[in-house]
């Protein structure tokens, strides 16, 4: 058996004749299959985002000018009526403002700061980096709820892994739930743990990347180690640093799994007996889906995806100046 | 509509070309000195524990796991308590893994067939509008599903698949980011000339996506397909939101539904956390550096 290099031609060489009809038949398939195959391709993603993402983000600004409610028998237009009560009248909804930001900011300072000194530190020459990656980004697998149980056991007030370490050097054990800096600072940690080590990975990866003889010709101009990490290392990171910060503000913001998991029992979406952890989202579904209140629960997912949208430029705005100022 | 947690930064075309490949990529600098090494060490500690602690506290009595001090070793009644968590009529987990797989595992291949076509459709046919159809799709990812959250509920309300599997699966056959994940891919790894020698063959663009493009896209479809499993297997808002009827859940609602006992049973959350767990861990083990290598190569900007 002889090799046949082409094999889209018939084996026998011999072509099938076609009729002038068809061959124009045939140019003419091909110039729609030119035309039109492209945007057959992209369409399912359009179509689903019509139904599914579009239609509804407009539905929400339509709802949100209205009193809709499954317990409105008529609905009414009420204008910015919605929006004006939430802003100005309503101390649960600014108390889960302050919660989400308090909790976004205590989680996402400490998570880029180690996450840029463990990066720092998986870049040197290590026996095994593997193995240090693969158990550094380890915790990306388990779901937010998952994170979310384990750590409200070791936050425990009674028989809790941090209250007995905390016992064991003499401190005594803290109500993790009912303080409103401890529940927060706990479910920051819950937050950093997970995503610590997919943000070093991300920027051991732009690290790199920058090129050795910036080090070399610093190393000989005797710059110390820590000097090179500041001045080099950072300022080069800038646009990855700009990428998790953005990246660490929406899912900060939209924080929910783990406050509401911190409490076992069904009242979760309350955050607290005084709310000292719900956050938005929380709030959010508070108000959709036990209060009924339909149309100020469309005011309050469309103030805080401005609060998301005017973070990520602030941050962004931020951190080209501190960057830019080395 | 996405929440994607791994999302693709914005990248310029054509950045590939200004780094080192990964063959030539230098070795490291420096060597660790011995600070970095207790940094190092104590990070992966504090990155495995709670996994540690998983085992323990899942196979202990639940008097046992609230003791004091607490256990730190793990008891020989695993197998007890995955059969009573199996066995817990509430939480429904065994429905809940298997609406898991499915659910995920539509998605996944959803996700990977719709976006190497469409990824390929960007990167390599010419078509009007395509940029701004492009833009769409990056605005796409930067909004987070709270904002049409009632809107879709409503939705699903008149569609009747509240509680049911497709409202948890068909808004997300194919987001953003497999599409442009797909696009950069494509962009580099398929060569134009390739595309044009087919066409001049007469190849169909249909036989070009089935015969050249998509053998070329599947390392990037591999990490795609883990990655949005992995996503997938862990989504909890959304479901949390339209499975309210806890007879039909995800996984991780059933374990939401377990820790909502009066009585917390924390060996029986543990172990059903631990089965929740486990399939990914499956995933990670086999495949732990094509993820970290897909995180590590979304990251990379020009």
């Amino acid at each position: 058996m002889s090799l046949d290099l082409h094999a889209d031609a018939p084996p026998d060489g011999r072509r099938p004749r076609s009729t002038r009809a068809e061959s124009r038949r045939r140019l003419s398939l091909t110039r729609a299959d030119l035309k039109y195959s492209p945007y057959l391709y992209v369409l399912p993603f359009f179509v689903l985002f019509a139904i599914f993402g579009a239609y509804p983000i407009a539905y929400t600004v339509w709802i949100a000018l209205t009193d809709r409610s499954p317990l409105n028998p008529t609905i009414s237009f009420v204008g910015l009526d919605n929006f004006v009560e939430l802003l100005t009248n309503d101390p649960q909804f600014w108390n889960a403002v302050v919660n989400t930001f308090g909790m976004f900011a205590m989680s996402t300072v400490p998570q880029l700061l180690i996450a840029l000194m463990l990066a720092n530190a998986l870049n040197r020459r290590l026996p095994a980096q593997t193995f240090f990656r693969m158990a550094i980004a380890m915790p990306i697998i388990t779901s937010t709820a998952v994170v979310a149980l384990i750590f409200s056991m070791i936050y425990a007030r009674e028989f809790g892994l941090v209250n007995w370490a905390l016992d064991l050097v003499g401190i005594d054990p803290i109500d993790w739930r009912a303080n409103r800096f401890a529940s927060w600072f706990a479910i920051s940690t819950m937050v950093d743990w997970r995503w610590i080590g997919y943000n070093a990975l991300i920027y051991l990866a732009a690290m790199q990347s920058i090129s050795k003889d910036m080090y070399e010709a610093a190393s000989l101009d005797g710059a110390s180690r820590r000097r090179q990490f500041w001045s080099i290392t950072v300022p080069q990171l800038r646009p990855t640093i700009i990428f998790t910060l953005i990246i660490s503000t929406i899912g900060g913001l939209q924080l929910f799994t783990e406050p509401l998991l911190f409490t076992s029992g069904a009242g979760g979406i309350s955050g607290g007996s005084e709310g000292q952890f719900q956050t938005i989202t929380m709030y959010l579904l508070d108000v959709m889906n036990t209060r009924f209140r339909w149309g100020y629960a469309g005011a309050v997912a469309l103030v805080l995806f401005l609060l998301i949208a005017f973070m990520s430029v602030v941050n962004y705005l931020l951190a080209r100046r501190i960057s830019s100022d080395k | 509509m996405t929440t994607t947690t791994l999302r693709p930064p914005v990248r310029q075309p054509g950045h590939r070309a200004d780094r080192p490949s990964r063959g030539h990529r230098a070795a490291a600098l420096w060597k660790a000195s011995p600070l970095t090494w207790v940094g190092l060490v104590l990070g992966v500690i504090l990155s495995l524990f709670p996994f540690y602690w998983m085992i323990v506290i899942a196979s202990r009595t639940n008097d046992a796991a609230n003791s004091w001090p607490p256990p730190f070793l793990p008891g020989g009644k695993l197998g007890e308590n995955i059969e009573r968590v199996l066995a817990n009529g509430d939480a429904n987990v065994l429905k809940g893994l298997m609406n898991s797989f499915l659910v995920s595992g539509t998605i996944t291949v959803a996700t990977v067939f719709f976006g190497s076509l469409a990824g390929f459709a960007f990167a390599k046919l010419r078509f009007k509008g395509k940029n701004a159809l492009l833009l769409i799709i990056l605005a796409s990812m930067m909004v987070p599903i709270q904002l049409g959250v009632l809107p879709l509920y409503i939705l699903m309300a008149k569609l009747e698949w509240l509680n049911t599997m497709p409202s948890v699966t068909v808004p997300f056959l194919i987001g953003g980011f497999g599409i442009f994940m797909m696009r950069q891919y494509a962009e580099q790894a398929v060569p134009n000339e390739l595309i044009e020698a087919a066409r001049v063959d007469g190849c169909s663009t249909w036989r070009i996506y089935w015969h050249v493009v998509a053998p070329a896209l599947r390392p990037a479809a591999a990490v795609l397909g883990l990655l949005t499993f992995m996503e997938q297997w862990n989504q909890f808002f959304w479901p949390f939101v339209v499975l309210a009827d806890p007879a039909n859940p995800t996984v991780q609602i059933s374990l939401r539904s377990l820790n909502t006992a009066y009585f917390a049973d924390n060996s029986q959350i543990f172990a059903g956390t631990l089965i929740a767990t486990l399939p990914l861990f499956v995933i990670f083990v086999l495949f732990g550096r094509q993820i970290i290598g897909g995180i590590m190569e979304g990251a990379v900007k020009s």
